[in-house]
């Protein structure tokens, strides 16, 4: 129930992009103590008056390695959005030194903020005028009915399976040691720690898989794998902008895997799509065509959705030939720009060409023919034509948090297990597990336990 | 029937179970001018399953009702054949201390102290009906016309309540153990507007120790080192000769006659309309449920020590007479075994316990109580429990002043009347270590540090009693502080010591404080390393121990519990409409008025109160700061 949680909450607070300067913000009883393992300074931001930048480095307790250059903001309860403990980093924009710093700050006491979650504490906390309340009411239960539908419902079917596939196997260990306890003249529990270890291994295996789908410290949606080509100046990173000056970005983005790609998710229609601007495919030497070309193609063959953009104003060359001919098998959109300029192209060809793909014709600058690209994706979505990536993925920043702290509780049941501490504990550490891992498939755990045990065990005078 | 006034009392309880005789010394002991009517004073106190007390998590609730002041502790501590503390491995948590008592003596012992108790009157009489004024409880009515009026009245009825025996076919309108049942009662309190259930449990038979070939049968022996229930009693003074117990298996052919004859058991029959327990299966349900299982184990132990008469732990049934005497002349050393008592399931009446505050009074009428099997519940301990509270509460409301609600995180005793009132139950409750979610801070051993002040406090304890209290505490506190400051030098001595405990030698000082934390490691064995060491008695050492030792997890735990705390004392309105509030659910609506919850916690922990529903109410509660 994480309405009622009072722990501490971090979140990138400012638009994603590459703006100058972005800021983080932490709020709750450890924001102080958090600050002060990481920022380096010549004060202690737990020694701060309230209200006072102070300057200094954000590093990586675990190294000591300087993160970036920043200023923090030490804001004491309650005169805060909050009214907790408030610390704002701000620091040099972009994606990587953000996500870093929030990385850190997590790894050393925070939980990821729901979205929202600010504003609730502020509401919950009286922080907000009271007038507002009543319509806040609406939005919060709305929102956290629907946060609570979302956990069982909007669940892929395969990660609910699996988060409760993982639950269950975590309740049957206790049931066996709470069964052991309550009735002991009746179950023995010997070999109780090997089995023990042996499933908490493997449940823990299980839980890092499903947390790699996730990437560390991001709130993370994914859906279809989606990639723009193009030749340089074509309108690549004006479509994509578009796109995100649409509002329909969803909360941020992440650098790709290489440097020279960045991966932005939009909202089309309902389905996240996650758009690859290869945008820094450009040349950095004589050799422009040939990388260029080679880096599409590799791209093209990793996505769901091709975006191929070509420019009206430019007959078609070898190498745009070479790409639609490659990518004429695959799920794609010809996007034909910058039809505001003198036409140039010859479309019937490339329809003639590339005969299953849709083309449409825009122009990004002036805004003309996106509803019907919009419409081409969505209709390509719905179809069913695009196929979601077949892996389960945790795109969720609860069901994240939820699942860090399961791996966390099963670690610390491997080294009770270890230590052959007494069974209870070893029950005591399960049950964390089993509650967090309740929170994202909303299996209540009240009662659970004593019921497994009666369906398992035969007990009773 | 003429009906005349007989008297008029402060409190008025009615049974002379555990948990009735509970709450009438309870309220007695306070000061107040108490009757106990049971239906027969032969039953009071009367052990009518199984001739033992405590166990898993039913040993915690004994020891807190003791710390509380109670009785059921000295009671068994007097009376106990064989004494045993159970998962000693397991860790400090889930110790547990189970006895195996003299019936006799134990009801005996029992009533002896009820008659005996000043302000406590005791009553062999049926009561058929209670007196409700204004929504507020005045009195009683008995079989024989006797009007008794009083300011409370603890119900405690137990299974006596409409109550009918099932011996397969042959089905005996009366209470347990042939006792009167309370037939007419429950007309009254229906006509008052109490919800009623219907729940079963069962008792196996009784049989003749002569005939059982305990050659065939694992002796079970008590602990030679003997732990009391009671914080007043030293474990060397309660030394005594012990009894054993002897465990056995059914066989192939058991199961099968229960097959063969399923089709006459009450339960598979539909005879049965009571819910009966999943913790108290007969042997029936045992071989149907887990059919593939060979053999099912059971205990043979001693009713008491001056009969012959032995309980079948296990082994109980609703089947028909001739068919028991056939299973049980299947298991395994009782071939030519002679039943002294059959056994038998039995149905009665008890209320849905929602209909409870946390006091254990009714919401709807004042001055009206119920405790132990009648508010759902199973077993002596938990009996007592809610009777010691029930007691306690009669008077707070007499006197006016604040009852006593203990929280989840002080007292199994919390749990379990949270359990009931907030969630009420479907099958009679039985208290299970599982239940409680601070199970390291709730521990058998600690329920003095955790109640005897409340005890104190209530009236309960005496002046006499706290002092030693407190200076235990005291000691466990000056030791803890000595230990703290010890630095262990890293001698060959030393290593002798550790290596002897397979623990890892060290090479620079440590503190005694953190080695004792070791798991291979603790207070007692470390003290080859700690001469200056004071003699003190074990149920301080003892404290030391747990409380270094398993430090780390008791903080975590502490930490929880203020949590849990936070959401506890964000208190709600109890004469409230919820129906007002705008953004609740309509089913959230329904629980939380039939509920009235104290605080955001315990409305959370209501069935059927999401948390979308807890953000509203807590929206509400900031919305109108100050006006509750």
């Amino acid at each position: 129930m994480s309405v009622l949680k009072d722990d501490t909450i971090a979140a990138i607070s400012t638009a994603m992009g590459s703006g100058g300067i972005g800021i983080i913000r932490i709020s709750g009883n450890l924001s102080l103590s958090i600050a002060d393992k990481i920022f380096k300074s010549n004060k202690k931001p737990s020694l701060s008056e309230s209200h006072r930048v102070l300057y200094g480095h954000i590093i990586d307790p675990e190294n000591d390695i300087v993160i970036d250059e920043v200023l923090l903001t030490v804001m004491r309860a309650p005169k805060t959005y909050t009214t907790e403990d408030v610390v704002e980093i701000n620091c040099h924009g972009g994606i990587q030194p953000l996500n870093k710093i929030l990385e850190i700050v997590v790894n050393n006491g925070a939980r990821l903020a729901e979205p929202g979650e600010f504003t609730k504490r502020a509401f919950l906390n009286g922080r907000i005028d009271l007038t507002q309340a009543e319509a806040v009411i609406d939005i919060i239960n709305s929102k956290t009915d629907a946060a609570r539908q979302t956990a069982v419902n909007q669940l892929s079917g395969k990660l609910n399976k699996k988060i409760k596939d993982i639950r269950s196997k975590v309740l049957d260990i206790i049931a066996g040691i709470e069964a052991g306890i309550d009735y002991p003249d009746e179950i023995s529990d010997t070999g109780i720690y090997s089995s023990a270890e042996k499933e908490c291994t493997e449940i823990l295996e299980e839980i890092e898989k499903l947390l790699k789908t996730s990437d560390t410290g991001k709130i993370i949606r994914d859906g279809v794998k989606a990639v723009i080509l193009g030749k340089p100046n074509v309108g690549k990173s004006s479509l994509l902008n578009t796109f995100l000056d649409e509002e329909r970005a969803i909360v941020t983005n992440i650098p790709g895997t290489t440097r020279d790609t960045v991966e932005e998710f939009i909202n089309i229609g309902g389905v996240p799509v996650k758009i690859i601007d290869t945008a820094g495919i450009r040349d950095t030497d004589n050799d422009v065509e040939k990388i260029g070309v080679e880096k599409s193609k590799a791209y093209a063959k990793k996505a769901d959705l091709i975006l191929m953009m070509l420019d009206s104003s430019r007959e078609l060359d070898s190498e745009d030939i070479e790409i639609l001919n490659f990518i004429k098998d695959k799920k794609s959109i010809i996007v034909i720009n910058k039809i505001d300029l003198e036409k140039k192209i010859n479309t019937d060809y490339i329809k003639e060409y590339t005969k299953d793909s849709v083309t449409v014709e825009v122009s990004v600058n002036e805004g003309l023919g996106m509803d019907r690209l919009y419409d081409a994706i969505t209709s390509l979505l719905k179809s069913g034509e695009v196929n979601l990536e077949n892996d389960i993925i945790i795109s969720n920043v609860r069901h994240k948090n939820a699942l860090l702290n399961a791996k966390n509780a099963i670690i610390k049941t491997l080294e009770t297990i270890s230590l052959s501490m007494p069974v209870d504990f070893i029950s005591m550490d399960l049950q964390i597990a089993l509650s967090s891992l309740g929170e994202i498939t909303g299996e209540n755990v009240d009662g659970e336990i004593i019921d497994r045990i009666f369906t398992k065990f035969c007990l009773g005078k | 029937m003429e009906k005349y006034f007989a008297r008029e009392v402060d409190v008025i309880v009615i049974g002379g179970g555990h948990a009735g005789c509970e709450a009438a010394l309870a309220s007695a002991r306070l000061g107040l001018k108490t009757i106990m009517f049971a239906i027969n004073l032969d039953s009071i106190a009367m052990l009518a399953c199984n001739p033992s007390i405590g166990g898993s998590s039913k040993g915690h609730l004994v020891r807190e009702v003791d710390a509380l002041g109670g009785e059921m502790g000295k009671n068994i501590d007097k009376t106990f054949i064989q004494t045993k503390m159970l998962n000693t491995g397991k860790g400090p948590a889930v110790y547990s201390l189970r006895a195996q008592a003299d019936k006799h003596r134990y009801a005996a012992e029992m009533k002896k102290t009820c008659e005996n108790t000043e302000n406590l009157t005791i009553r062999q009489s049926e009561v058929t009906e209670i007196i409700v004024e204004d929504k507020t409880v005045k009195g009683v009515v008995t079989s024989s016309g006797a009007i008794y009026n009083a300011k409370a009245v603890v119900l405690a009825t137990g299974t006596f309540l409409r109550s009918r025996c099932l011996f397969g076919e042959t089905i005996i309108e009366s209470g347990p153990n042939g006792f009167m049942a309370a037939s007419k009662l429950s007309e009254s309190l229906k006509e008052n507007g109490i919800k009623l259930f219907r729940f079963k449990t069962g008792t196996p038979a009784r049989v003749d120790r002569r005939t059982v070939d305990f050659s065939k049968m694992q002796i079970q022996h008590g602990d030679e080192n003997i732990v009391p229930f009671s914080f007043t009693n030293i474990g060397k003074d309660l030394e005594r000769e012990q009894v054993p117990c002897y465990l056995s298996y059914t066989t192939p052919k058991t199961h099968e006659i229960i097959r063969e004859n399923l089709h006459r058991s009450p339960l598979y029959a539909g005879v049965i309309e009571g819910v009966g327990p999943r913790y108290c299966p007969s042997i029936e349900d045992k071989v149907v449920r887990f059919a593939d299982k060979e053999r099912h184990q059971l205990f043979m132990e001693p009713e008491a020590e001056n009969t012959n008469e032995m309980y079948v732990q296990g082994i109980s049934t609703s089947l028909p007479e001739e068919v028991q005497i056939q299973i049980y002349r299947s298991i395994i050393g009782l071939e030519n075994v002679e039943i002294m008592r059959s056994a038998y399931a039995i149905e009665y009446d008890c209320i849905d316990a929602t209909q409870l505050k946390l006091s254990l009074e009714f919401k709807e009428i004042k001055g009206l109580f119920g405790a132990g099997q009648f508010n759902g519940s199973s077993g002596y301990e938990e009996a007592a429990a809610q009777g010691i509270i029930a007691g306690i509460n009669a008077a707070a409301y007499i006197k006016n002043t604040e009852p006593l609600i203990l929280k989840r995180s002080d007292a199994y005793i919390g749990v379990l009347i949270d359990d009931l009132v907030t969630k009420g139950s479907n099958e009679p409750y039985r208290m299970m270590t599982s239940r409680a979610e601070y199970r390291l801070l709730l521990r058998q051993d600690n329920a003095d540090e955790r109640l005897t002040e409340k005890g104190y406090k209530i009236g309960l304890i005496s002046e006499e009693r706290y002092k030693d209290y407190l200076l235990k505490q005291e000691l466990i506190k000056e030791e803890m502080e000595r230990v703290s400051k010890i630095i262990v030098t890293p001698t060959e001595h030393t290593n002798e010591v550790l290596r002897q405990y397979g623990s890892t030698e060290i090479k620079t000082g440590m503190k005694l404080y953190d080695l004792i934390k070791r798991p291979e490691l603790d207070y007692f064995k470390l003290a080859p390393l700690d001469l200056e060491r004071p003699e003190l008695r074990s149920d301080i050492t003892e404290q030391v121990n747990i409380k270094i030792k398993y430090e780390g997890y008791i903080v975590q735990q502490q930490n929880q519990v203020e949590q849990f705390k936070k959401l506890e004392n964000k208190l709600l309105p109890t004469d409230f409409d919820y129906s007002e509030i705008k953004g609740l659910r309509l089913e959230a609506i329904q629980k939380l008025n039939k509920i009235k919850p104290l605080s955001i916690g315990h409305a959370s922990r209501i069935t059927g109160i999401s948390p979308a529903d807890i953000t509203v109410l807590l929206i509400f509660l900031e919305q109108n700061k100050g006006k509750f």
